[in-house]
């Protein structure tokens, strides 16, 4: 179980020692064997609440239990090891490793080529000569993102979050990543699924919706309870106020590329 | 012969050429400047120069499939050895070379070796070699090693040549040169690791003469502490052909690169690229490592290991 108490997160915006609030206050726990869907509008926190797990930011203030364990300083090695695992939305690229050597080190063992050819599968790469490719810019943003999405597989981790899984894959292979989350989800043995997505087919998936809005949980409920309201409430936000008065500094925005 | 070996020969031998006793086949194992070994092999036939310190290896046409073993071994101080090699690889061979050179220095004074080999490559012959620089010891002399490497390529023939130099190199100045026959393709493949106070410069001059032919650079290389390296490539086309040039270096610590990778096309259908990219190694990559259970040296030790694969 994951409990995340009064979490904020602030980051000074450079500007005479102002800060801006990311996260903001936040309450959420996500219970063993649960497949959860946090929504909600881009720049809403959702990432930046998934680094905040992982370890990869530091909250300003708050605390984050981690089947009862207070991982609030615990650096990311540590949590890793722990059991939780995050799929990154835009994940890194490595020049000279190999797609194999990758989910060897997530899986912490050599792993058979049988095996390593069923994660493939599973994200709908079909061909075990991806095994032998660079995880470098050679590969397409589909691949790239479908093989990050293999080593939280070969991980297998107590608590997976992943970061928008289906931005730039293919339908054929979003059908088989949604296939493998459900069976994930099925086989109900003790792991928990987060799911960071705007899809509505995976958010049907969920045993609850978050929706995380200005860094905060608006709304949480069953897909049942949720989806017709997500619809309105996703319109509801309005149509693009600028701030007022619109303040434009223009010496800050590069002109030269 | 009876030949003793050391410890630390075996050691340096192992490093630099993956042997482990003596190889099959042709070979001439050098050691602090003197024969310690050799063998000639049916189709390939290795003499003492008579003008300048070395050895000529004659490849006899159409030898397929043989490896060929030329590691020169120093654990001498104060010794400078210079050595001129020169392969003689008839046409339709399919033949690979290892050579390499392994520095063992105890001593405060200098432990040098300049190896200049040449390569005259046959009609349709390829070739594979693979050189190996390595220097150990606890001393402070240093260990230097200055390579000259010389290509000439006739038609259709093609070689693939693996440089790598991994620690324990104080100074390095290699040189190599190329000249590239009509078909002719050429693959440089350069892996340099420094550290400390150590400098390395690699200089590169590929003229690609015959039309079709073909020419690539790639080198990889990681500054760690206080090293300083310099690359400086030069692909010239005089005909119809191909040339594409890749520098890549991560740079540690308060470690100097700079990479000149120049192209001069002589020929309207010359196609010559250069990529230089000079770098920290990214944060997202040992985040990500990181978070697959790795601790921050851990993550980093594995990016530099696949890095120079
Ligand atoms: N280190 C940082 N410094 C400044 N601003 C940040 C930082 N990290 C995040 N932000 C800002 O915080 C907000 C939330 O970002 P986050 O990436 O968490 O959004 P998101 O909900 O994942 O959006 P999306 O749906 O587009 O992926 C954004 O406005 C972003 O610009
Ligand atoms: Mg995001």
């Amino acid at each position: 179980m994951l409990e995340l108490r009064n979490i904020v997160f602030e980051v000074p915006t450079g500007k005479d020692g102002e800060i801006k609030r990311i996260i903001d206050d936040l309450s959420l726990t996500i219970e063993d064997d649960r497949f959860t869907v946090i929504t909600g509008p881009n720049g809403g926190g959702k990432s930046t609440l998934a680094k905040l797990i992982m370890g990869i930011e530091q909250p300003t203030s708050g605390q984050i239990l981690f089947n009862g364990q207070d991982i609030t300083n615990m650096p990311i090695t540590e949590r890793a090891q722990l059991g939780i695992g995050y799929g990154f939305q835009q994940p890194a690229r490595f020049k000279g490793m190999k797609v194999k050597k990758l989910l060897d080190i997530a899986a912490g063992r050599k792993l058979p080529m049988l095996a390593c050819n069923e994660y493939l599968q599973k994200v709908g790469l079909c061909s075990a000569s991806y095994l032998t490719r660079e995880v470098d810019k050679s590969l397409s943003g589909g691949e790239v993102k479908r093989i990050e999405i293999a080593t939280i597989l070969a991980r297998d981790p107590k608590l997976a979050i992943y970061d928008e899984p289906e931005a730039g894959i293919d339908l054929w292979s979003f059908d088989r990543l949604t296939e493998t989350f459900r069976d994930i989800h099925e086989a109900r043995d003790g792991r928990s699924i987060v799911i960071i997505s705007h899809q509505e087919r995976i958010i049907q998936l969920a045993d609850e919706i978050v929706l995380l809005r200005n860094g905060k949980v608006a709304e949480t409920g069953t897909p049942a309870d949720l989806m017709p309201k997500l619809g309105f409430a996703a319109k509801g936000i309005g149509d693009c106020p600028f701030t007022q008065p619109t303040v434009l500094h223009l010496t800050e925005i590069p002109t030269t590329c | 012969m009876a030949v003793d070996l050391s410890p630390i020969d075996e050691s340096l031998l192992a490093e630099i050429a993956g042997l482990h006793g003596m190889p099959k086949g042709a070979f001439n194992i050098r050691k602090d400047g003197e024969l310690l070994r050799r063998s000639s092999s049916a189709f390939i036939d290795i003499e003492t120069k008579t003008d300048n310190p070395g050895i000529d290896i004659r490849i006899k046409p159409g030898t397929k499939g043989e490896t060929i073993y030329i590691p020169v071994i120093v654990t001498q101080s104060g010794l400078k050895d210079v050595v001129y090699n020169t392969f003689y690889i008839g046409e339709d061979c399919d033949v690979k070379i290892i050579a390499g050179c392994g520095i063992h220095n105890d001593s405060h004074e200098a432990s040098e070796h300049d190896g200049i080999h040449s390569f005259y490559c046959g009609k349709n012959s390829r070739i594979q070699y693979i050189e190996k620089h390595y220097g150990q010891g606890e001393g402070t002399g240093e260990r230097i090693l200055n390579p000259v490497t010389n290509v000439y390529m006739e038609e259709g023939s093609s070689c693939e040549m693996e440089m790598v130099q991994l620690r324990g190199v104080t100074s390095t100045t290699r040189d190599t040169n190329a000249e590239l026959g009509k078909g002719a393709k050429l693959v440089l493949i350069e892996k340099l690791l420094t550290h400390d106070k150590q400098v390395a410069v690699s200089n590169m001059n590929v003229q690609l003469n015959g039309e079709d032919s073909s020419v690539r650079v790639i080198s990889r290389s990681v500054a760690q502490d206080d090293s300083v390296q310099i690359f400086n490539p030069l692909v010239t086309g005089n005909a119809a052909c191909r040339g594409h040039v890749e520098c890549d270096a991560i740079l540690m610590g308060n470690a100097k690169v700079k990479a000149i990778p120049g192209i001069e096309a002589a020929h309207e259908d010359a196609m010559l690229v250069h990529e230089a990219a000079i770098g920290k190694i990214a944060g997202d990559q040992i985040t990500k490592l990181m978070t697959l259970g790795l601790t921050s040296e851990e993550a980093e030790q594995e990016i530099l290991e696949d890095f120079l694969n």
